[in-house]
């Protein structure tokens, strides 16, 4: 059984009896962190979801330069590189989408004319990139202590040319799928903060989306806490 | 951010413990500090750990048009990038200095090493690309990107290639095994950092030490003891037979180091070989309370048709929208009232234009607004001749009647249809405030 998990640890499991072709019992790969493993950065984390991995790390609250401060909360900057050459136009996009749901959820306000600078490195990138880099921006700002109003989840859903919803899909199973959604849902209501879509899908199939991105949230969320406990319990 | 300054009395302790030969993290004058190597699930992908200082490295090749003078090499390309996350004066721009003295060696030592013989095909090479990044700076970065260089290129494998005659054909991974690179050697760096005027040498100095450090010395060198590069830097002046003495210490590093990465690259071929894991995940440490791991969860969406039904019932219909169209002359058309002049009065203008990009074109793309508030992109109501205002910025813009005017607005919600109203003839454009 351990051979056929070696690369690619996730299995479909078809249930719903074949009835409807969408919603079959989807899979989450594993997950996997590590958190305060770099000295420099006050807070830093690596998250890894199957093969896909990213190291984040979070400098702050800190000195602001003075054409970057905002008198009256913490300006939050993210910065994502790439693996193989230089950033361009789609990871500032990236760190765009990143930046604006870390900036509804951290408490900037109470550090103001501060800066808390996310930095995020791909390490390996083998499909749902964009939800692990929100899942290890989370970690390193819970490891760096900036004060939240909730933690935070990316889920990537992708769905094929016939309607089958694949939740946290492989770098594979994004090329060849229709519609490709990510949402960032946050931990006190499992509200939506943001969305990326790329594709072609209905409303209908949206909304099903959405659904399925809050159920498997609520793993992910089990599983921060998860790891937390064990890092600050006493037994 | 700036860089914290050293305090002097931090800097004199060190000076003292360096002139009673001990250093803070208890090693001796020759020890390099724990190096820790692992790999990732793509061929080329590793980290090395020398202490805290970390670095990623990853190599990818293409087949390129060869340079115009070296017809018949390959094209090494070599990037070390100072990430921002290694420390917090790591800005662009900033520390110029520092990065470029690093390039320069770096480059250095592995062009001239020539570690890698690339051949030429039918016309085109390969060029091979190795980026490393530096993910946390505790000191020695030139050892550490050296070994994660060299460790990423002996690990990578490239796509098999063969010739026939005037035809070339690149196997993708799944057709046939990719090859590894022929290294010839492997030149590791070895870092000597000096004190008081060369009196004191540290081997592998952490990132407090340089601070205090007057000048370094770096010797790159491979196991069969050939000196690729020597580079000092610093102003120190060297006695001769300091300088032999270091290469004699290199010597010996490079010879453990060496060894340490055959064993790391050996250990990780066997692993894939077996089909056991492999991988970052495998490497981090199960008993480490920091770390955590969670094997794969399958996730009921059974009921999400549901749900999705429920909410798609249950919402709102959007809001009506008044799309009212007068139709002025063809190809002019009005749509909405427009809002009230809020520049208060002049006696010149009347009309307010819209195009202000008030919600932030940005906003609407990356979240989803379930309320329907569509502002509609307004005209002023007048069908007179625009008049100017007094504003400075704005430029005049003409369309003819029958042109297509450009859309001004995205919206989220699939509502309103896609007709984008004819403007007037004449329209004022302000420019657009950048929201950001």
């Amino acid at each position: 059984m351990e051979e056929e998990m070696h690369t690619d640890a996730k299995i479909r499991a078809e249930t719903g009896a074949g009835s409807s072709p969408r919603g079959p019992g989807c899979s989450l790969r594993h997950f996997a962190c590590e958190q305060n493993l770099l000295s420099r950065p006050d807070g830093s984390a690596s998250f890894l979801q199957g093969d896909t991995s990213v190291l984040a790390g979070v400098y702050g609250p800190a000195e602001v330069k003075v054409s970057k401060e905002i008198f009256n909360k913490a300006t939050l900057e993210v910065i994502l590189r790439p693996k193989i050459g230089l950033p361009g136009v789609a990871e500032k996009s990236r760190e765009r989408l990143i930046r604006n749901t870390c900036e509804a959820v951290v408490l900037g306000t109470l550090h103001p004319r501060t800066s808390i600078t996310v930095v995020l490195q791909v390490v390996s990138d083998a499909g749902s990139l964009l939800a692990c880099c929100l899942n290890a921006a989370c970690m390193a700002l819970v490891d760096a202590g900036v004060p939240m109003r909730a933690l935070f989840c990316g889920v990537t859903c992708a769905l094929d040319s016939d309607g089958t919803l694949v939740l946290d899909p492989t770098s594979k199973q994004e090329k060849e799928a229709r519609a490709v959604l990510t949402f960032a849902v946050d931990n006190v209501e499992r509200k939506l903060l943001m969305s990326s879509t790329k594709g072609l899908f209905s409303d209908a199939e949206l909304q099903q989306c959405l659904a399925a991105t809050q159920a498997a949230s609520q793993h992910v969320f089990r599983f921060y806490r998860e790891s937390l406990q064990r890092r600050y319990s006493k037994s | 951010m700036k860089e914290t300054p050293l305090s002097n009395c931090e800097r004199r302790f060190l000076l003292r413990a360096i002139e009673e030969r001990k250093r803070l993290d208890g090693r001796q004058t020759y020890d390099y500090r724990n190096i820790r190597i692992s790999f990732g699930t793509d061929y080329g992908c590793c980290i090395v750990e020398l202490g805290k200082t970390r670095v990623l490295g990853q190599v990818s090749c293409e087949l390129v048009a060869p340079k115009l003078n070296r017809a018949t090499e390959g094209i090494l390309f070599f990037n070390l990038e100072l990430s921002q996350m290694a420390a917090p004066a790591f800005e662009p721009g900033r520390y110029l200095n520092l990065f470029l003295k690093l390039l320069y060696i770096s480059d250095v030592w592995l062009k001239i090493s020539k570690m890698i013989y690339l051949f030429k095909i039918h016309f085109q090479v390969w060029q091979i690309r190795v980026d490393l990044h530096l993910l946390n700076h505790d000191g020695n970065i030139i050892d550490a990107a050296s070994i994660a260089a060299v460790v990423a290129l002996c690990h990578f494998r490239r796509p098999d290639v063969s010739v026939q005659g005037d035809e070339v054909t690149l196997y993708t991974p799944e057709e046939r095994d990719p090859v590894p690179l022929s290294i010839h050697h492997m030149p590791i760096c070895v870092s000597f950092a000096f004190f008081q005027q060369g009196t004191y040498l540290l081997v592998d100095p952490n990132e407090r030490e340089e601070r205090v450090m007057d000048g370094l010395l770096v010797i790159a060198m491979n196991k069969h003891r050939e000196i690729c590069t020597i580079q000092s830097s610093g102003g120190i002046m060297l006695l001769k037979d300091q300088v032999l003495r270091c290469s004699k210490i290199a010597g010996v590093k490079v010879a453990e180091i060496t060894e340490l990465i055959q064993k790391a690259l050996e250990n990780d071929q066997k692993v894939r070989k077996e089909g056991g894991k492999f991988g970052f995940a495998e490497s981090i440490a199960n008993q480490r309370i920091t770390a955590f791991k969670m094997e794969k969860a399958t996730i009921d969406t059974s009921d999400v048709e549901e749900k999705a039904e429920e909410i798609i019932a249950e919402a709102e219909p959007p809001s009506e929208v008044v799309s009212k169209p007068v139709l002025w002359t063809p190809g002019t058309a009005q749509i909405g009232e427009g809002v009230e002049n809020s520049w208060g009065d002049l006696e010149d203008s009347e009309k307010e234009d819209d195009d202000e990009g008030g919600s932030d074109e940005a906003i609407l793309l990356d979240s989803i607004k379930m309320d329907t508030g569509i502002e509609v992109s307004d005209i002023g109501s007048q069908d007179a001749p625009i008049i100017l205002s007094d504003s400075e910025e704005e430029e005049m813009i003409i369309l003819e009647p029958d042109k297509n005017p450009k859309k001004i607005r995205t919206q989220t919600t699939s509502v309103k249809q896609e007709k984008a109203p004819n403007k007037k003839p004449v329209k004022r454009r302000k420019k657009k405030r950048a929201a950001n």
